[in-house]
């Protein structure tokens, strides 16, 4: 378990760095912030104190070695546009996109497994095909228009929910969140559906394929020739097998559903880290977008780390062969 | 009677009295990147601080120039402008505002630290002398009519907060103390800004209690907002939603709409011999065809400003003819907006001796102006029935000015021909003409985003003198001269003023102001 989780972390280590290389010179050939930056009517003199300032005058392997020497010491670099710190910028939205991320993984679970695995179970019920055909949708239509028809319907035409922003927080266990009031819950309910609509979709495929694999096998059929009851067939012996694919998927999509959610965000308004991403993106405010790359990285990698380890909790045989080679 | 109107009188004192809070929610299409009024010198910070800060000097919605902590200003010498301060003016702290304030306040304003875009440009060269608490002089070193114009553009802060004055500082609320009509409440980054009404205003009182700002950038969602109630006002209504908000929603939302001091026109290669974007027909290398006053004439008869405004625009914009709308200062009164005319054009072009025309692109953003992409389109569309093999790309902003600016060999501008904008933040001609029009001058300043680098010494010399003409009447001759003679010559096409849109909740008024601010002062009930 200690070779394999230091080689895990050695491989680690290798991809934050070639990424902070890539990142860093991706981000670095495109456009020219100043003009983003200075306001229009700005003199030649301004410019040129803006380009000084933010010391793009100099040579870009200089600038990385200064972005480097920043990053070992944990300073990703000073926002072009706020003018404080990208990492800080950046982790002060975090708590709010983690929040959306979150109830998505969770609303994706929660309704996913059990109408997947429903599905599975009787896969020629019209209600199964029903529950197949509408995780097509889920697929198959587009975030920022879902979204806004979420909008018109729930927050403009029943009034049910607030259409954009995030509601009131409140600190709960030493965690502030919006969790913990109810005008929070109603500004959350329908960001975070809209960003679990194509998760639950997958949850839904996965868990439904699982069940159909898995039902077939000789252990299921002992199962019921011993005389369980379904019921403890379906939790015990189904649930835990098909899990696995699931965790695995769900890991790596967890990654995407912070790291993506900027659509999301921008329709809903909602103050998290993927507005500012692409906020930054369009105005090209470089520091931002290499330090959120950076920390997106770092969460890859650690999620993937993580989700390795649960394997190895949940199948033994993952750890074994690690053992073994 | 009077008896009665008495008695409404204290019956609508004890409505007022007793009526619940009158709150205001606005959405924003873009949130400010800082509370700091010096830290950026972008539209949305220096409209959002006209809540918590005044400027010397006001700027109404056309931009005309009004008394704000000023109370008067007046050139003594071609040199030196005396101010008259606004006496028994408090901070929200409760501190006494007087001359000290100004001098801190431009002393602080160029010199932000890690400033994106600094209001040196308007603070800078000028030595404020203290003659009593309420009296200053600003002396120049050359004759500058604008300095109330400049000044206009700069927030007065508290001197009580010097050793505080970080930009973070005001972000917390701890540092943005002004003499505005609204206090700070609070402040989370992407969410939301909240103000409260400053019952001490020296000039109109506000009429709402509570002020919230919500930047809500995706323009269908600001909509939407809009029509479920959760906010009161939107700014940037998208073109394609207003027809929509008037007719459907008729009963329910009023939309506001006026002229910006935006021109959308352009620029054209005038300086290089071979233009890296024209070619002949056979795609050879051809002597830049743009340099020839008539082939830009011509380009300019072809266009459909009309056709543009209506179909492109859907009616929300008004051809232009010059670089400002009517009713602004230093506007020509004598230039016509050129109309549509293809054969005259074509007989330009043939005198010219581009008769079979020439291969061009058309360069402009995606993201930056309303409608660029397809104004660039019709663009295209209008030289290709001109005879010339037009092609056309539109980028997104964050690449397209850098090139367009510096993109070219030598850092020299690369497009030939470059769909563009331009707000006049000064609300007067020698903006545009100054930046646009005059000769690329790195030394003096001018010309910075004169990406065609046209260049004409008698209208540089125009422009100088007018910049130098304290004098009000003989500066607009001036800029009015300079405006002609830029545009006969075609300096840059004109294409159309963009107009802006609002939408309130029905009750709710909004006055549309030409420099794109919204801001809750505009705000008042139906």
């Amino acid at each position: 378990m200690l070779a394999f989780l230091i080689r895990r972390l050695g491989q680690s280590a290798l991809v934050v760095a070639l990424m902070a290389t890539i990142v860093f010179f991706g981000v670095n050939v495109v456009g020219d912030p100043v003009d983003m930056l200075v306001a229009p009517d700005a003199d030649q003199a301004e410019r040129a104190r803006v380009i000084a300032d933010f010391g793009l005058d100099k040579p870009m392997i200089e600038q990385f070695y200064l972005f480097l020497k920043g990053a070992v010491h944990g300073d990703l670099g000073t926002s072009f546009i706020f003018g404080e710190p990208a990492t800080e910028l950046i982790l002060q939205r975090l708590p709010a996109t983690m929040e959306l991320a979150i109830s998505a993984l969770l609303i994706a679970l929660v309704f996913g497994i059990p109408l997947g695995v429903y599905a599975g179970i009787k896969p020629e019920a019209i209600s199964s095909r029903l529950i197949m055909a509408a995780s097509i949708f889920g697929f198959s239509l587009p975030t920022f228009w879902v979204g806004i028809m979420l909008i018109m319907f729930f927050a403009v035409q029943l009034g049910w929910l607030p259409s954009t922003g995030r509601g009131d927080t409140a600190t709960f266990l030493g965690i502030e969140s919006s969790f913990f009031t109810l005008d929070g819950l109603s500004h959350l309910a329908l960001p975070a559906f809209n960003l679990a609509l194509l998760k639950m979709s997958l949850v839904i495929r996965l868990s439904r394929a699982g069940t159909r694999e898995v039902m077939q096998q000789d252990f299921i059929k002992f199962a019921r020739a011993k005389g369980l009851s379904f019921a403890h067939i379906v939790r015990v012996h189904l649930l835990k097998n098909i899990l696995i694919p699931v965790v695995t998927v769900l890991g790596l999509e967890f990654g995407s559903l912070i790291a993506f959610s900027v659509v999301t965000e921008s329709i809903f308004a909602w103050p998290g880290m993927g507005k500012l991403l692409i906020d930054a993106i369009l105005q090209l405010d470089r520091p931002i977008i290499v330090a959120y790359l950076m920390i997106i990285v770092v969460l890859f990698v650690t999620i993937n780390l993580i989700v390795d380890i649960l394997y190895s909790l949940l199948d033994p045989r993952v750890a074994l062969s690690e053992k073994n080679s | 009677m009077k008896n009665r109107f008495a008695a409404a009188a204290v019956v609508s004192v004890l409505l007022t009295g007793t009526a619940l809070a009158e709150d205001l929610t606005i959405g924003l299409a873009s949130e400010p990147t800082a509370l700091d009024p010096h830290y950026h010198n972008l539209t949305t910070n220096t409209a959002f601080s006209r809540h918590i800060f005044d400027a010397l000097i006001g700027q109404n919605e056309v931009q005309g120039l009004i008394p704000g902590l000023a109370v008067s200003w007046k050139p003594l010498d071609d040199n030196t402008w005396e101010i008259k301060l606004r006496e028994g003016v408090k901070f929200h702290d409760g501190t006494d505002f007087n001359a000290d304030d100004v001098i801190f306040s431009f002393e602080r304003a160029p010199d932000v630290p890690n400033s994106p875009s600094s209001f040196a440009p308007y603070a800078s060269g000028k030595t404020f002398k203290k003659i009593d608490d309420y009296t200053l002089h600003i002396v120049t070193p050359s004759p500058s009519p604008l300095v109330p114009n400049e000044i206009s553009q700069i927030a007065i802060i508290s001197d009580s907060i010097k050793d505080t004055s970080t930009t973070a500082d005001f972000n917390s609320g701890k540092a943005a103390i002004g003499t505005g009509p609204f206090k700070f409440k609070s402040f989370v980054p992407g969410d939301h800004i909240e103000v409260s009404a400053n019952a001490d205003y020296w000039g109109d009182k506000p009429i709402w209690d509570n002020v919230t700002f919500k930047p809500i950038t995706s323009g269908p969602s600001r909509v939407a907002a809009l029509f479920a109630g959760d906010v009161d006002l939107i700014a940037g209504v998208p073109t394609s939603d207003i027809e929509s908000l008037k007719r459907g929603a008729g009963d329910r939302f009023n939309v506001w709409q006026g002229s910006s001091n935006r021109v959308i026109y352009l620029h054209l290669d005038q300086f290089r011999e071979n233009s890296p974007f024209v070619k002949a027909m056979d795609g050879s290398d051809i002597k830049n065809p743009l340099l020839d006053q008539r082939v830009r004439k011509a380009l300019s008869k072809a266009v459909r400003r009309d056709a543009i405004v209506k179909r492109v625009m859907e009616g929300v914009a008004i051809p232009a003819g010059q670089v400002l709308p009517e009713g602004f200062f230093g506007v020509s009164d004598k230039l016509e907006v050129e109309p549509y005319d293809l054969e005259g054009a074509k007989a330009l072009l043939a005198e010219a001796g581009y008769g079979d025309g020439f291969q061009l692109t058309v360069h402009g953003p995606n993201d930056r102006y309303i409608n660029d992409a397809k104004i660039a389109e019709a663009l295209g569309q209008m030289f290709t029935r001109l005879g010339l093999k037009t092609s056309v790309e539109t980028m997104p902003r964050s690449v397209y000015f850098s090139r367009a600016s510096s993109g070219g060999e030598g850092g020299l501008p690369e497009f030939s021909l470059v769909l563009l904008g331009w707000g006049a933040g000064s609300g007067e001609a020698s903006s545009p003409l100054k930046s646009l029009i005059h000769t690329y001058d790195k030394e003096k300043g001018y010309g910075a985003a004169n990406r065609g680098r046209y260049s004409n010494p008698e209208v540089d010399a125009l422009i100088e003198k007018a910049l130098a003409t304290v004098d009000d009447a003989a500066r607009q001759e001036l800029l009015a001269k300079a405006t002609e003679m830029a545009i006969e010559d075609l300096a840059i096409i004109p294409l159309h003023f963009q107009v802006n849109t609002w939408a309130t909740r029905k009750g709710l008024k909004y006055l549309p102001r030409t420099d794109e601010f919204t801001v809750a002062m505009g705000v008042t009930k139906e």
